[in-house]
């Protein structure tokens, strides 16, 4: 029997393993640059990740323009439409958010949640960053290069992906995008490594498995993923590299291209979307179980109230993070591939909403009869409600294999995989922020610039995705720079692309204030103290805010219950920090 | 109190755009009216799910607010409800499924009377082969194209000397009368799509994929590529026309046969190395 009730306080057995010594920087560069400190690396893979997260929404705002504008903008012709779909899908889901969740998130919350006092590798984290942002700049690059950066959508299919009907297919454009993924998956690795290791050897005493707040749970279920994921990714890489660089013929079959016989045979292009599936399923999840787990710990602080079903929340994590390996085929149901596999992966598919289902359930189940304060990490937590259950549900269209034969590649896919991983998990990164920056500053983010973000960015997104599900369902094709003179397209579908595409630069210019606030908020927010909002979990309990170099002070903490000992009946306060005995009254083991 | 009024209106306007919405799936042209069916079916209980949640949401906000004074519940776990409600969304899950696989068992399984016409798709264009007189389509590789035989038949199948080309052209097929339609691709991946059709599949360079449908009226439709093809994607567009029985005949008698192509090209050769050779005289 797990125990997660309150008071339960029990003798916790003498520390077995000794303090470990940290490396201490001894100059201004090993202190704030090459940093061994896993709360700086934090900034700085959260710092570059939004910086190459705006690169990314420029390259939205100017593919909306053409879309809502066709013709208007000279300078986004097709060549450059399709390489900036590539860019902004690929920086969005690999450089922004998987960068953002495990090495920002991960980095700052796992050892001070867990009450360690570093990751256990502190070297290896430092070179994950490094490698990380090497990884960025070779990706930054091929805008610099001849040809630019790769037009092929950022599924990367092969065979167009390395010829010459596609921008950067035989220019420099595909090379960089593979050697800067072959680069983030090294980095990524030695970081991985760490946040398992970390989680499972540098608990402090007393935080069992089942104490562990779920943000723990999410990132760490995520990291465990991404490290079986991503090696998938990494051979495709490696060897669509060979098919282009060597002659290779790994993807690719016996071709006429523009008339003329490629050398190459033999190849199997879906072999690639399998491999590329393989990762890319799982991926999802890596970015939607660390957004799961933060955002379980925002609705239960913020509502007073302990999480609904703990133990079904954790048990629902670890089963989707499995089941996510076997669904990736429904990414192809119309790719050729055997058209038999359909029955199975249709089947896993919808089985996967039964353990999500169940933690919307828990999530709305821990607002009711809670104590609901409307701040503005709750308000994201409301709207990553409400945009994840949109765009989870319009997951039941796309996974029903014969429903998805008339929406895939059309505009119904775009909106739902941008409602689903992109507008809801980012809903969480914003709640996050909010919630953890006066942790990591020691000052709150200013509440008027975040109201005025909160609501554009939410209903504005809620405007731009949902009705694009229309144009999809309507049968407007993705990746079309211009729609042309369509018959089955009515005019109204235009004056839609248009709303939608102001939508864009509005909820574009809410980031802008929203990055002025991190900054202004810096030197001129409002001190926080070291627990602002009355929180239990131990990130919130360090002896300064923002946390010194070894998290702790001379002695780690020592937990005593689970992370969600809010509103506990009895005791003083609505909230009992989990390295606190007792009920926070003074009783005869605290007295004495 | 503006968010509890603001999510109830979200979660009803989302209701009242998807009943006004004036954009809505093309009117159909086959036989898949049943894929419409299991989408009308999917709409029905995620828009129920989707509108109880967010009033739900809602309501605790309004309800559960905090007040000075409020004390949140303490309630871990509950067992009872947690089983009831994975039981409840499993028969909706099961309820989307059932029919979905039903369907999909039709999708994949051809029937036997279904005549045989084969896309092929190339940067940025389609073309079509029809089988001739013999009813049978010859078999092709990529590496037999060449002057004259631009999608590859082989020329040493004698069942494929009589099958119809079509270069760049519109497809015709006779209302009424099933179809498999078999994929192939010279270059890089394109998709045949023709949304009215309801029905689309990839086709693969190496490989022949398919997918069958009936026609059910006449009427020419847009065939579009729904798989990222290149700089030239959108362009790449195409006819098909649905005829009846008569006029599909009148067009048929009109399209060349392979034959027909690499006897033209073999002549035209011919000229031009007569030419050459008197120029050069």
């Amino acid at each position: 029997m797990v125990d997660i009730r309150s008071g339960a306080s029990e003798a916790i057995p003498l520390a077995e393993v000794e303090d470990v010594e940290l490396y201490h920087p001894k100059s201004w560069w090993t202190h704030y640059v090459f940093s061994q400190d896993a709360k700086i690396i934090a900034i700085q893979y959260s710092m570059t990740a939004i910086a190459i997260g705006m690169v990314a929404l420029v390259l939205s705002w100017l593919m909306r323009l053409q879309l809502g504008f066709p013709g208007t903008f000279d300078f986004i012709d097709a060549d450059h439409y399709y390489q900036f779909i590539t860019m902004h899908g690929m920086i969005m889901v690999i450089y922004l958010l998987t960068a953002l969740f495990l090495g920002g998130f991960g980095n700052y919350l796992i050892p001070l949640m867990i009450g360690a006092r570093d990751m256990v590798f502190p070297y290896a984290n430092m070179l994950s960053y490094w490698l990380y942002l090497l990884a960025v700049l070779v990706l930054v690059s091929g805008f610099f290069l001849p040809g630019g950066p790769t037009g092929a959508g950022w599924t990367l299919y092969p065979p167009q992906a390395i010829l010459s009907g596609t921008p950067g297919g035989q220019d420099w454009g595909i090379l960089v995008m593979l050697f800067s993924l072959i680069l983030f998956i090294i980095g990524f690795t030695m970081g991985g490594l760490n946040y398992v290791v970390t989680v499972l050897q540098a608990r402090a005493r007393g935080m069992t498995l089942m104490r562990m707040p779920l943000t723990i749970w999410g990132i760490f279920t995520a990291t465990v993923m991404a490290l079986l994921a991503f090696p998938a990714l990494f051979v495709a890489c490696v060897m669509m590299l060979f098919d282009r660089l060597l002659g290779t013929s790994f993807f690719m079959p016996a071709i006429v291209e523009m008339g003329q016989q490629l050398q190459q045979s033999g190849g199997s292009p879906i072999m690639f979307q399998h491999l590329f599936w393989f990762f890319g399923h799982p991926e999802v999840y890596i970015v939607a179980l660390p957004a799961f787990g933060i955002v379980s710990d925002l609705i239960s602080t913020h509502a007073r109230k302990n999480i609904f079903g703990y133990r079904m929340m954790v048990w629902a994590i670890v089963i989707i993070g499995a089941l996510s390996f076997v669904v990736w085929a429904h990414h192809m149901y119309v790719s050729g591939m055997n058209p038999k596999f359909g029955f199975f992966f249709a089947t896993t598919t919808l089985i996967i909403a039964v353990p999500t289902a169940i933690k919307v359930y828990n999530w709305v189940l821990t607002l009711w009869r809670g104590d609901i304060h409307l701040t503005l990490p709750m308000l994201f937590a409301l709207a990553f409600i409400v945009t994840f259950v949109n765009g989870g549900l319009t997951g039941l269209f796309l996974g029903n294999v014969v429903v998805d034969v008339p929406l895939s590649d059309t505009m119904f896919v775009v909106a739902h995989f941008h409602m689903v991983m992109g507008v809801a998990p980012i809903m969480v990164v914003f709640g996050a922020i909010y919630h953890w920056y006066p942790k990591i500053t020691g000052r709150m983010l200013n509440e008027a610039m975040g109201q005025i973000h909160f609501w554009v960015t939410f209903l504005g997104a809620y405007l731009i995705f949902f009705p694009m599900h229309y144009l999809g369902l309507l049968g407007i094709p993705r990746r079309y720079h211009e729609l042309g003179e369509t018959a089955f397209i009515p005019e109204s579908a235009h004056t839609l692309n248009m709303f939608i595409s102001v939508m864009a630069l509005i909820v574009g210019a809410a980031q802008i204030l929203f990055l002025f606030n991190l900054a202004w908020s810096l030197k001129r927010g409002k001190p926080s103290g070291g627990n602002p909002w009355r929180a239990t979990t131990l990130e919130w309990q360090t002896p300064q805010t923002p946390p010194a170099h070894g998290n702790w002070g001379n002695e780690l903490p020592v937990v005593y219950r689970w992370a969600y000992d809010y509103s506990v009946p009895g005791a003083a306060e609505d909230f009992i920090p989990q390295n606190q005995p007792g009920l926070g009254m003074p009783t005869r083991e605290t007295a004495s | 109190m503006a968010v509890v009024l603001i999510l109830v209106i979200l979660a009803i306007g989302s209701v009242v755009f998807h009943v006004f919405s004036p954009w809505w799936w093309t009117p159909i042209a086959s036989n898949w009216s049943y894929i419409d069916n299991t989408i009308t079916i999917t709409f029905w209980i995620t828009g129920f799910v989707f509108v109880a949640v967010v009033l739900f949401v809602a309501y605790c906000v309004l309800r559960f607010r905090h007040r000075p004074g409020n004390r949140a519940a303490y309630e871990p776990e509950n067992k009872k409800l947690e089983v009831w409600l994975a039981s409840i969304t499993a028969v909706g899950v099961a309820a989307m499924l059932a029919p979905g696989l039903f369907v999909w068992n039709q999708f994949v399984t051809v029937p036997a009377d279904a005549t045989e016409v084969e896309v092929v798709g190339q940067q940025w264009l389609w073309s079509f082969r029809l089988p001739g007189a013999n009813a049978k389509l010859g078999t092709s590789e990529s590496r037999a194209i060449g002057d004259g035989n631009a999608l590859g038949v082989n020329t040493n199948d004698p069942n494929g000397l009589d099958d119809i080309i079509i270069e760049g052209g519109e497809l015709h097929l006779p209302v009424g009368k099933p179809v498999k339609m078999l994929l192939r691709s010279i270059d890089v991946l394109h998709d045949f799509y023709v949304p009215e059709f309801r029905a689309k599949m990839d086709m693969v360079p190496g490989s022949v994929t398919y997918f069958w449908f009936t026609p059910t009226r006449t009427g020419s439709f847009e065939v579009l590529c729904a798989e990222l093809c290149g700089t030239g994607h959108p362009q790449m567009r195409g006819t098909v026309v649905v005829d009846t029985e008569a006029d599909y005949q009148t067009w048929l008698q009109e399209q060349q046969t392979f034959t027909q192509l690499l006897a033209a090209s073999k002549e035209q050769q011919q000229t031009a190395i007569a030419s050459s050779a008197s120029s050069t005289k």
